[in-house]
């Protein structure tokens, strides 16, 4: 019934036999063409059943007296989830995910991002916490970086990595890298890559990748994928390594996904590598795109290290490559202004990292996304502070590269709650810091200007922590080196950045994108 | 500063807490900064070992700031010393305390709308707090404290000062014993007649990774719950047992400050758990049964049990089997 329907949908006038080859990928070489064609017959057949599917097609040419001769059979991939997409205007794409998860009940808003977590929790916040906040997104995006090391435990759990972390309704994404932590690159090799959890280094096989993402079981998850950050200029041979690389993981992941009976409702994403190459991109695109893939990552573009515009132009051209019914989430991108330059180029997903960033600097999101009002009347504020974020990055790289796993286990908690807040150093800091390098967008709340200031975080805004404390009481919280301070900053930064993905959604929905950008790079000007 | 707090409405305004505050009034911090502080019979000098600055807080200053603070209770300043201190300091400490009392009631502008605790000293020497119970309990106060206790001191001493204090104190007024917050000590003194009480150890203990049970405690950081999937305690309703295992907490506590949110939450429930189940009891005429149950269920059987405690309970008539 099902297969009836889509070729209803989508009436195609070519198709072509595609068996799959002896390692269990796909090869798009091979053509049967039978002769005197009455018309044409289309097969559609899912990809979790290859076997079956090259059978029928065997079948189906062999039966002499068919009434309806197959000229050719097409042999799709059809994945589970279903993008129906509304509109696409100006290169944005607006439209939603359907029947996701493995009850196929669920449905993720596109353009939309998912809800960050560390080791399964939303930094600082309980479930009740996390409640309530509004706009909270579907896809829970988990990270191996936070969970590979506790493998052996959901082997034994057996029950996923859902209810493991207490979210057993969610819909779970798995990614390799955690987009907030460092990933020291040149450790990946030609079997394994490796992942930075909080013991250090771990390297991971193929198969233990799989392992794990059976033991896990997400709905989705990227492909194990050679994704290093590559220095600009890295060299050509080192891009394509990682493109063959990443190709080869993919058909490995793919057979043993096919033939595994716990991920059979699960969908693998294609990672796109390439580096800062166009020919490379393409080549990893076109590629990826003949594997039976649920969906694209666009990787490697996390780096600050790219400029902007070859940046944006690699991924326009890398979307414009890809089909358009399967969705493309993109890692690393998180700033306003860059994730509204992404969804004009066929972005369909993001990470929902930015919030936890700006939190771990005592930050709240203060900027406008409602285009439709006039965005006139908020005071100026002066931001004297330096580049503490850069302070923290450095202690946590060291951190990484020099702790054993015992000190990590014993010293960890203190530096995570040194992140949290402030650290003595950089209450030190704040005096004397002038006219450092600033973050738009936000206000830092370890400012001493916002001592006696008891307007709450930002004027307009709903969200608990508004509602109910001001700037004064934050400011306190973070000098003091509360824990209070993580939790209310994360639900306000949250609640705003879900709110601004919705502004974006209706943006787009209203064609008013363009309005949108402007409001969005004006702030960005202003600091 | 409390000029800032003030401008907020008072500690309810900037917290926006709408329930009581009880304030400290910074007597404690003589014993836990004792380097740092300089008695003398105008007060307590403190100076801070970020940059030098002298602070001299005395009664007068300290309820300035409480009433400036807007706290529902607010704690007299008394002359702390360490209850692991003897000799003349001692008796000194207690009868400054008397004297920093008036002063206290003296400075206090809020009287109607603010709560004045005395706070009892005299160290571990009966006679001294019987000087100070005698004492105190002349001045109109609204409840009395009994401090100078739970600094390290041989709970066979501590037990005894709590039941001489609370022997003399008036029945129709609080009793507030400060610094108590282990399970069995919160058990046994308000069996000996104690009503309220404070302790950072349910939540300090939370932050470093140890849950409370009703049988003691949990260290989640350990191994062994690497691999346990029950919750922290089958029979606790809070929101952390209902859908987070000793294994997930065990995994996120080296990784993520929500691990401490929860278990601060679990050791919060438990306590006011705890405490609302010994007042039920009381209410319902059970209380020995009660302590019965609990003493089993914390220590398992009778030679465990702690002696002072066993004897601290007799002396209320209350026989451990």
């Amino acid at each position: 019934m099902r297969m009836l329907e889509l070729w209803k949908r989508a009436p195609i006038t070519w198709s072509h036999v595609a068996p799959p080859l002896e390692n269990g990928t796909f090869g798009c070489s091979e053509w049967r063409h039978v002769e005197k064609p009455q018309c044409y017959c289309v097969l559609f057949v899912g990809y979790t059943n290859i076997w079956l599917s090259s059978f029928l097609a065997d079948c189906l040419y062999s039966v002499k007296d068919l009434p309806i001769r197959p000229s050719y059979v097409l042999l799709a991939s059809v994945t589970k989830m279903k993008l129906i997409l509304s509109s696409i205007v100006n290169g944005c794409r607006y439209g939603k995910l359907i029947e996701v998860g493995r009850n196929g009940s669920k449905s993720v808003d596109i353009p939309g991002c998912l809800l960050y977590t560390r080791t399964g929790s939303v930094p600082h916040l309980t479930h009740d916490t996390l409640s309530l906040i509004e706009g909270v997104p579907e896809p829970v995006h988990l990270t191996l970086s936070t969970v590979a090391e506790h493998h052996e435990v959901l082997e034994e759990y057996k029950e996923g990595i859902g209810k493991f972390i207490g979210m057993p309704e969610s819909i779970l994404y798995c990614s390799l890298h955690d987009p907030a932590s460092p990933c020291p690159s040149g450790y990946n090799t030609n079997k394994t890559v490796s992942v930075w959890g909080g013991g250090g280094r771990i390297e991971i096989t193929l198969s233990k990748f799989m392992a794990m993402q059976q033991a896990f079981k997400p709905d989705w998850y990227q492909s194990m994928a050679d994704g290093e950050p590559l220095p600009p200029g890295a060299s050509r041979k080192r891009v394509k390594k990682s493109v063959d690389r990443t190709l080869g993981f993919l058909d490995g992941c793919l057979k043993e996904h096919q033939n595994s009976e716990v991920l059979k409702n699960s969908e693998i994403l294609g990672v796109i590598e390439g580096g800062d190459i166009l020919e490379e991109r393409l080549r990893s695109v076109r590629e990826t795109m003949k594997r039976p893939v649920g969906g694209f990552l666009l990787d490697g573009f996390q780096a600050d290290d790219m400029p902007d515009d070859p940046k944006l132009n690699l991924i326009a051209s890398v979307t414009g490559e890809l089909p358009e019914d399967k969705p493309r989430l993109i890692h690393g991108i998180g700033k306003p202004d860059e994730v509204l330059e992404c969804v004009s180029r066929g972005v369909d997903l993001f990470e929902g990292f930015f919030p936890y960033v700006m939190t771990e600097q005592g930050r709240a999101l203060t900027f406008k996304f409602k285009y439709k009002v006039d965005p006139e009347g908020e005071a100026e504020q002066k931001d004297l502070v330096g580049p503490l974020h850069q302070v923290q990055d450095q202690q946590l790289i060291s951190a990484y590269n020099t702790m054993t796993i015992e000190q990590c286990e014993g010293n960890h908690i203190y530096s995570m709650l040194e992140q949290s807040g402030c650290g003595d150093n950089e209450i030190s800091n704040k005096a004397s810091d002038k006219g450092g390098k600033t973050v738009p967008f936000t206000i830092d709340l370890k400012s001493e200007q916002y001592r006696a200031d008891f307007r709450p975080l930002l004027e307009d805004c709903s969200c608990y922590c508004c509602k109910n404390h001001t700037r004064a009481y934050l400011y306190h919280l973070l000098t003091t080196n509360e824990l209070l301070a993580g939790v209310l900053l994360m639900i306000h930064n949250q609640h705003h950045y879900f709110g601004f993905f919705q502004s974006i959604r209706d943006a787009v929905r209203d064609d008013k994108m363009h309005q949108l950008k402007e409001l969005i790079i004006k702030q960005k000007l202003q600091q | 500063g409390p000029e800032l707090i003030s401008k907020a409405n008072g500690l309810h305004g900037f917290m926006n807490w709408k329930r009581a505050l009880l304030t400290d009034s910074g007597g404690f911090q003589m014993v836990s900064l004792v380097e740092l502080a300089e008695v003398t019979e105008q007060g307590v000098r403190f100076s801070s070992p970020y940059d030098g600055k002298e602070i001299l807080l005395t009664p007068e200053k300290s309820i300035e700031i409480q009433n400036a603070l807007g706290s529902d209770i607010m704690m007299q300043l008394d002359d702390v010393v360490s209850s692991t201190v003897s000799g003349p300091r001692v008796e000194e400490a207690m009868y400054r305390s008397i004297r920093w009392l008036d002063r206290c009631i003296a400075a206090n502008k809020n009287p109607e709308q603010q709560n004045l605790f005395a706070i009892i000293q005299g160290g571990l020497d009966a006679e001294l707090r019987k000087k100070c119970l005698t004492e105190m309990i002349k001045r109109d106060v609204s409840g009395f404290a009994i401090g100078g206790l739970s600094g390290g001191e041989e709970k066979d001493n501590f037990w005894r000062m709590v039941t001489l204090s609370t022997e003399y104190l008036p029945r129709e007024k609080p009793r507030y014993l400060m610094g108590v917050g282990y399970a069995t000590d919160l058990v046994v003194c308000v069996a000996l007649g104690c009503d309220m009480f404070d302790c950072v150890f349910p939540t300090r203990t939370a932050r470093f990774g140890s849950a409370l049970v009703p049988w003691g405690s949990l260290q989640l950081k350990n191994r062994q719950y690497a691999k346990d999937f029950k919750p922290i305690d089958e029979d606790c309703d809070c929101p952390t047992c209902k859908r987070y295992t000793r294994a997930y907490l065990h995994a996120l506590f080296r990784n993520d400050t929500a691990a401490l949110h929860h278990i601060t939450i679990h050791n919060i429930a438990y306590q006011l758990n705890l405490m609302c189940s010994i007042r039920e009891s009381i209410r319902q005429g059970q209380f020995p049964v009660f302590i019965q149950q609990f003493m089993k269920r914390m220590y398992g059987s009778k030679e465990q049990y702690p002696c002072w405690a066993v004897e601290a309970l007799s002396t209320v008539n209350v026989q451990l089997e």
